[in-house]
């Protein structure tokens, strides 16, 4: 179980880093996405994973830790409120600067001409 | 008077729901909300530092839910200093932009009150998440405020604005949630008690989460490889929104102090002082970049920007340092350097209105058609921003380098008057092009006395900040030694610390 969640957190990160890390804004808009799930996977696991545990109920017997289920529910809210927000703006910059790269020119003539 | 400590939150919050009634429309309805609500700020921020001054940390449990349990605003003499900064400067900006600024896009009053949220919230919390959480209130009111009224400069240096702090968040996310996993609390007082007694397998976490902070204030901050969107977005933003952004990198400045000090204080035995080394010697290079960016400018607001950046440099030099008395010299400009570039953002965008089709772009223009007024205050702004005595960017820069020990001497002497001579030679250079050579007829309207109010309430600081030096330097000295002995907010949230963890 905890090898599973570790080796999804890392995947999804380093696929988010890497899309991050593009010069268009579609690419770069998903791998935010990616990284927004990541660190919520991440946080969700950041009291120790707990296998089994119920809800805190009672306060009795074996639990899962509730603050971190709290903070998740947060940071996905927020998360999602950057990315419909993010998105937004990508396509303002398509219409106003004509294309989508995220430096606003266009670097294919560059390519074109090089070649 | 119990409540006053949330008033900060709940006011700008209120005023911007009650903003959003009407989208279109209502314009002086909306102004006088605006600036009433700004108004009122600051008579609750002179309240706080009051209530402060006498050195009692007070702290005010939202829900009656106590620490640690629950989530706290803890006031102490630096953030009831920080909220009538931001208050003192948000008036001038809102006033500014009533005189037509507000109308170029929708709901800008709104954003501006929901932004002030945000700064307000976090110089208040004394809790890790909801640190996260504020910072994200004031980013999400600054994009849209930074993209207020449109056009294609703004838009592109939106994108890199908004993609580089929303992974800056992710960042401040995973170190919150590493620390969390390390010490089991977010609460700053309860993990800075935790620390001392941190099992020792556990320090290489809490480093690594200590330090990961550390790169996300100093995105906030703008530190040195991390400041290269900080030019471009200033220089775009609306002239009113700008003078409010003064602030925002004192945002990271503030949660460099507060976290380090609080949580990686004294107490915190082999992890102390964690960031110390870091900030030194980046504060040094930004000084050395800001210097290099100010002589290259070939814009006044890109000059003003890299002036902030001149600031940060300078305000991270003294955190670097260390020393009380450092941290007190560092307050003094932080409240010096905060209101005067605000003020000069506001007079770049007069200067540019009245130079037609030039604008704010250092080549030669129509000459001004109030010249002397703006030729007055420029002059004003350069002497103080550059540190020139008599005014009070000298007396910061002065108790900086008093405040120096021993090496520290041999790299912060040079650096800081080699820029503030970098600063002073590019100033004059743009006061020079932009007042004297000049050709043709005057262009440009007369400036209405809200924008000309804007400007000097907020230049005004400068020769009042030196004329009142005497009670400001005492409370950024007693605020230092608050900073310095961290274990009496401790004690005041946390009566029982020391017991059961």
């Amino acid at each position: 179980m905890e090898s599973l969640y570790a080796i999804t957190t890392g995947v999804l990160t380093a696929c988010g880093l890497y899309l991050t890390l593009r010069g268009r804004t579609f690419p770069v808009v998903v791998g935010l996405t990616l990284l927004s799930y990541a660190v919520n996977l991440f946080l969700f696991s950041m009291g120790g994973l707990t296998t089994d545990g119920a809800a805190i109920v009672d306060g009795a017997g074996h639990y899962a830790d509730p603050l971190p289920q709290a903070l998740v529910l947060t940071a996905i809210v927020i998360g999602f409120a950057m990315t419909a927000f993010v998105v937004i703006l990508a396509m303002r910059a398509r219409s106003e600067v004509g294309n989508d790269h995220v430096d606003g020119r266009s670097h294919d003539h560059d390519e074109e001409r090089s070649r | 008077m119990m409540h006053l400590i949330v008033l900060p939150i709940v006011l700008p919050l209120v005023a911007g729901i009650v903003l959003l009634y009407r989208r279109q429309g209502g314009t002086r309805l909306k102004r006088l909300v605006g600036v009433g609500s700004t108004a009122l700020l600051v008579l609750v921020g002179v309240a706080l530092v009051e209530r402060a001054g006498s050195g009692e940390v007070a702290y005010y449990a939202l829900g009656d839910w106590q620490p640690p349990f629950g989530i706290v605003l803890v006031l102490d003499r630096l953030s009831a200093l920080m909220v009538l900064l931001t208050a003192v400067l948000a008036l001038g900006a809102v006033v500014f932009a009533c005189d037509g600024d507000d109308e170029r896009g929708s709901n800008f009053h709104g954003l501006f009150q929901w932004q002030l949220m945000g700064i307000n919230g976090a110089f208040l919390t004394g809790d890790l998440f909801n640190l996260f959480v504020f910072f994200e209130v004031l980013l999400l009111a600054s994009y849209a405020l930074l993209l207020h009224g449109g056009g294609k400069s703004r838009i592109q240096a939106g994108v890199h604005y908004v993609v580089l702090n929303l992974a800056g968040s992710a960042l401040f996310l995973i170190a919150v949630g590493v620390l969390y996993g390390a010490t089991g609390t977010l609460n700053m007082a309860d993990m800075a008690s935790r620390l001392a007694e941190l099992p020792a397998e556990r320090a290489g976490l809490v480093t690594a989460g200590g330090l990961m902070l550390l790169v996300v204030f100093g995105l906030k901050a703008a530190m040195l490889p991390l400041y290269f969107w900080l030019p471009r977005t200033y220089a775009a933003a609306p002239a009113p929104v700008a003078a409010l952004f003064a602030i925002m990198t004192k945002v990271g400045i503030y949660a460099i102090l507060r976290v380090y000090s609080l949580i990686f204080g004294e107490a915190a035995g082999p992890l102390a002082n964690l960031e110390q080394a870091w900030v030194w010697w980046l504060s040094l290079a930004t000084l050395v970049a800001a210097g290099v960016g100010v002589l290259a400018a070939r814009d006044l607001r890109l000059l003003v920007a890299y002036l902030v950046l001149v600031s940060v440099g300078t305000l991270l030099a003294g955190i670097g340092m260390g020393s009380p008395r450092a941290v007190s010299a560092l307050l003094y400009y932080l409240i010096h350097t905060t209101l005067i570039t605000g003020g000069l953002f506001l007079l770049a965008e007069l200067i540019g209105q009245q130079r037609g089709k030039a604008g704010t772009r250092l080549v030669r223009g129509r000459p001004l058609q109030q010249g002397g007024w703006l030729a007055g205050l420029f002059f004003l702004g350069a002497v103080s921003v550059a540190g020139l005595p008599p005014l009070s960017g000298a007396l910061g820069k002065a108790l900086l380098l008093a405040a120096a020990e021993g090496g520290q001497r041999l790299w912060l002497w040079p650096i800081l008057l080699l820029t503030g001579l970098c600063a002073l030679i590019a100033l004059s250079r743009a006061g020079s092009t932009l007042f004297w050579r000049s050709q043709g007829e005057p262009a440009g309207e007369r400036l209405t006395w809200r924008k000309w109010f804007g400007v000097t309430w907020l230049l005004a600081a400068s020769p009042l900040l030196v004329a009142l030096a005497g009670p400001v330097s005492e409370y950024t000295e007693a605020t230092a030694d608050q900073l310095a002995a961290p274990q009496a907010l401790i004690d005041a949230l946390l009566p029982s610390a020391g017991g059961a963890p």
